[in-house]
C-alpha cells in the first residue's frame, strides 16, 4: 500500500484507540480531579468491564446486538457499583489520604486481578461485535486526467470501529453536559474546587466521592466494553490502559477534563500511528518520553493550573 | 439561638478548643476577639462540623446538633462566610449563588432578594468568581451565605483587606440582618469595627472563652485589649 492510504489506515486505528483511551483517562482524571485520589486500580476496573462484557454476552445468548447492548449497559453499571462499594469499604476508611489511598488501590488492583484469575481464568476470550460490516475507503490521486478517486486494496475499516468512535464522542458530550449544565455537575465542580467549603454549603462530600469513584470506574469499564470486540477480554489487560491513562492525565494536566481529552486524542492517535508503521513498544517508549519532558518543562501539564 | 457549652475540639492529636462556652441570641451580634492562633476560626469550623468536637454541647434553638455530619449543619440554617472568602473560584457568580440556594432548597425569590442587597453582583452573574475584585468577592461570599436565609450567620474576618466603602457596606448588611433577628457571630481583628456593631464581645485565649464583656465595658477598660489581643 502507498504511504497516503497507509497513513489514513493508521490514523483510523489511532482514532479508535484514542476514543477508548479518552473514556478511560477521563475516568481517572475525574477521580483525581474531584477526590485527589490516584487510583492505581483504574486499569482493573477497565479489565472488569471487558470480563463482565464476556460474561453477560455468554450468559444471555440470542442475537449479538442484544447481547452487546446488554453488556454495554450492565457492565459499566456493575463496575461502577463495585467501585462505589470499594470507596465505602476502603477509601473512606483511610480518610481519602493521598498516600494511603495509593497503597489501598494497589491492594485493590491485586484483589480484583487475582479474583478474576481464579473465577474467569487465564484465557483471553472474544466478544462478538454487534455488527461488523467491512467498509472500503477511497483514496485520491492526481493523474494525467486530474483529480480521481480510487479504492486501494486493504484500505478499509469496519462499521463497528466507526461505532466505537461515535460512542466515545457521544459519551464525551454526555459527560460535558452533565458537568456544565446539571445540578449534579455543579455539585461535582464545587467539591472539586473546595471540598471543605462544599460541606459548609450542604454538599455530602463523602457521598459525592463514592459517586465520582463509581463514575470513573464506569467510564473505564465502558471503554473496555467498546474495545473488547476488537481485542479480547483477559485478566491482565488492565496494565496498558492504566499506564496510558496516567500518561494522558499527566500530559493533559491533573484534574483538567479538557486537557485529558486533548492529551488522549494526541497519545491515542500517535500510539495507533506509530504502532502501525513501527511497533507498539516504540509508541509506548515515545509516550513515556513525552511524559518525562512534560514533567520537566511543564509539570502542571498542558491545561493544568500552575501551582501558586 | 446558638449555644456552645464546654466545647473541646482537636485537629488530630492537637487540642485547639478547651471547655469553650459562648452563646449568640437571635438579633444579637457576638464578636470573638483574640490573638492569632487563639482558636477563633476553629470555633467557627467546629460549629460548622468541619472540626470534630471531642466533648461538649452545641445547641441550635435548644436542639443538640453536635455530632451531625458537616453537610447537615448548614441545612439547619447556619450560614458561614469563611476567612479568605473561599469562593468556588472557577465557577461564575451565578453558580456560586446557586450553590448557596441549593443548600436549603431556596428559589428565585431569595436569589432576587439577595441580588437586591448587592446590585453589583447582578451585572457580574456570568463572570468567574476569581476575576472579581477583593470587595466584590466579599460581596459574593456574603450573598452566597445569605442565599440560605440563615438563622445564624458566622463571619470570619469579613473586612480583611477591604477598602473603607466596602467595609461600611458589609457592616450595613450585618446590622440589617441583626435587625431581622439573625444571630451573628463575628470574628474580627479591627477593634473599631467590633465596637461599632457588637452586642457582646468574647475574648478567646488558647482555645478558651476567657471573658465576655459589652462594648461599653471594653471601652472603659483598655487593658483588656492589651491582655487578650496584644494591642
Amino acid at each position: 500500500m502507498e504511504f497516503g492510504p497507509h497513513l489514513m489506515l493508521a490514523m483510523l486505528e489511532g482514532l479508535v484507540q484514542a476514543s477508548v483511551l479518552t473514556l478511560t483517562a477521563l475516568g481517572l482524571s475525574l477521580v483525581f480531579g474531584v477526590m485527589r485520589v490516584v487510583n492505581v486500580a483504574h486499569g482493573e476496573f477497565y479489565m472488569l468491564g471487558a470480563v463482565l462484557a464476556w460474561w453477560i454476552t455468554s450468559l444471555l445468548g440470542g442475537s449479538a446486538l442484544i447481547e452487546f447492548t446488554a453488556a454495554l449497559i450492565l457492565a459499566p453499571l456493575l463496575v461502577g457499583l463495585l467501585a462505589g462499594l470499594a470507596d465505602w469499604l476502603i477509601l473512606r476508611r483511610v480518610d481519602y489520604d493521598p498516600e494511603r489511598t495509593i497503597v489501598a488501590t494497589i491492594g485493590l488492583l491485586y484483589i480484583i486481578q487475582q479474583v478474576t484469575l481464579m473465577t474467569y481464568g487465564p484465557d483471553a476470550r472474544p466478544v462478538a461485535p454487534p455488527f461488523n460490516t467491512r467498509l472500503a475507503l477511497p483514496w485520491f490521486e492526481f493523474g494525467e486526467n486530474g483529480f480521481a478517486l480510487y479504492w486501494p486494496w486493504g484500505l478499509s475499516t469496519t462499521s463497528y470501529k466507526l461505532f466505537v468512535i461515535l460512542a466515545a464522542i457521544l459519551t464525551l458530550i454526555g459527560v460535558w453536559l452533565l458537568m456544565a449544565k446539571t445540578k449534579i455537575g455543579l455539585i461535582l465542580r464545587a467539591t472539586q474546587l473546595d471540598s471543605e467549603t462544599a460541606q459548609a454549603f450542604g454538599i455530602p462530600v463523602e457521598r459525592i466521592y463514592a459517586l465520582v469513584f463509581g463514575m470513573g470506574a464506569a467510564l473505564a469499564a465502558l471503554g473496555a466494553v467498546l474495545v473488547v470486540p476488537i481485542q479480547q477480554a483477559h485478566y491482565l489487560m488492565g496494565a496498558d490502559p492504566l499506564l496510558l491513562s496516567f500518561i494522558v492525565v499527566i500530559i493533559g494536566g491533573l484534574g483538567s477534563l479538557r486537557g485529558t481529552v486533548v492529551a488522549a486524542i494526541l497519545i491515542g492517535m500517535s500510539d495507533g500511528i506509530i504502532s502501525v508503521f513501527f511497533t507498539p513498544t516504540l509508541a509506548k517508549m515515545l509516550a513515556t518520553l513525552l511524559v518525562a519532558m512534560v514533567l520537566v518543562y511543564r509539570p502542571q501539564g498542558l491545561f493544568g493550573a500552575k501551582p501558586a | 439561638m446558638l449555644k456552645l457549652t464546654d466545647i473541646n475540639a482537636s485537629y488530630g492529636k492537637v487540642q485547639v478548643l478547651r471547655d469553650l462556652s459562648l452563646e449568640a441570641k437571635a438579633g444579637e451580634i457576638l464578636c470573638l476577639l483574640g490573638r492569632n492562633g487563639a482558636g477563633k476560626t476553629t470555633v467557627m469550623k467546629t460549629i460548622m462540623g468541619l472540626v470534630p468536637m471531642t466533648s461538649g454541647s452545641l445547641q441550635l434553638e435548644a436542639h443538640e446538633i453536635s455530632g451531625l455530619p458537616a453537610y447537615r449543619v448548614p441545612k439547619l440554617g447556619i450560614g458561614y462566610i469563611p476567612q479568605g472568602r473561599r469562593l468556588f473560584s472557577e465557577m461564575t457568580v451565578g453558580e456560586n449563588l446557586q450553590i448557596g440556594l441549593m443548600t436549603r432548597g431556596k428559589g428565585a425569590d431569595v436569589r432576587e432578594h439577595v441580588l437586591g442587597m448587592f446590585p453589583l453582583l447582578r451585572e457580574r452573574l456570568d463572570q468567574r468568581a476569581e476575576t472579581l475584585s477583593g470587595g466584590e468577592q466579599q460581596m459574593l461570599a456574603t450573598a452566597r451565605a445569605l442565599c440560605l436565609e440563615p438563622k445564624v450567620l458566622l463571619l470570619d474576618e469579613p473586612t480583611e483587606g477591604l477598602q473603607p466603602s466596602m467595609i461600611s457596606l458589609i457592616r450595613d448588611v450585618v446590622v440589617r440582618l441583626k435587625e431581622q433577628g439573625v444571630a451573628i457571630i463575628l470574628v474580627e481583628q479591627r477593634v473599631d469595627a467590633v465596637l461599632e456593631v457588637a452586642d457582646k464581645i468574647t475574648f478567646v485565649e488558647n482555645g478558651r472563652s476567657a471573658m465576655t464583656v459589652t462594648p461599653a465595658e471594653l471601652k472603659a477598660d483598655s487593658s483588656l485589649l492589651q491582655r487578650f489581643v496584644g494591642v
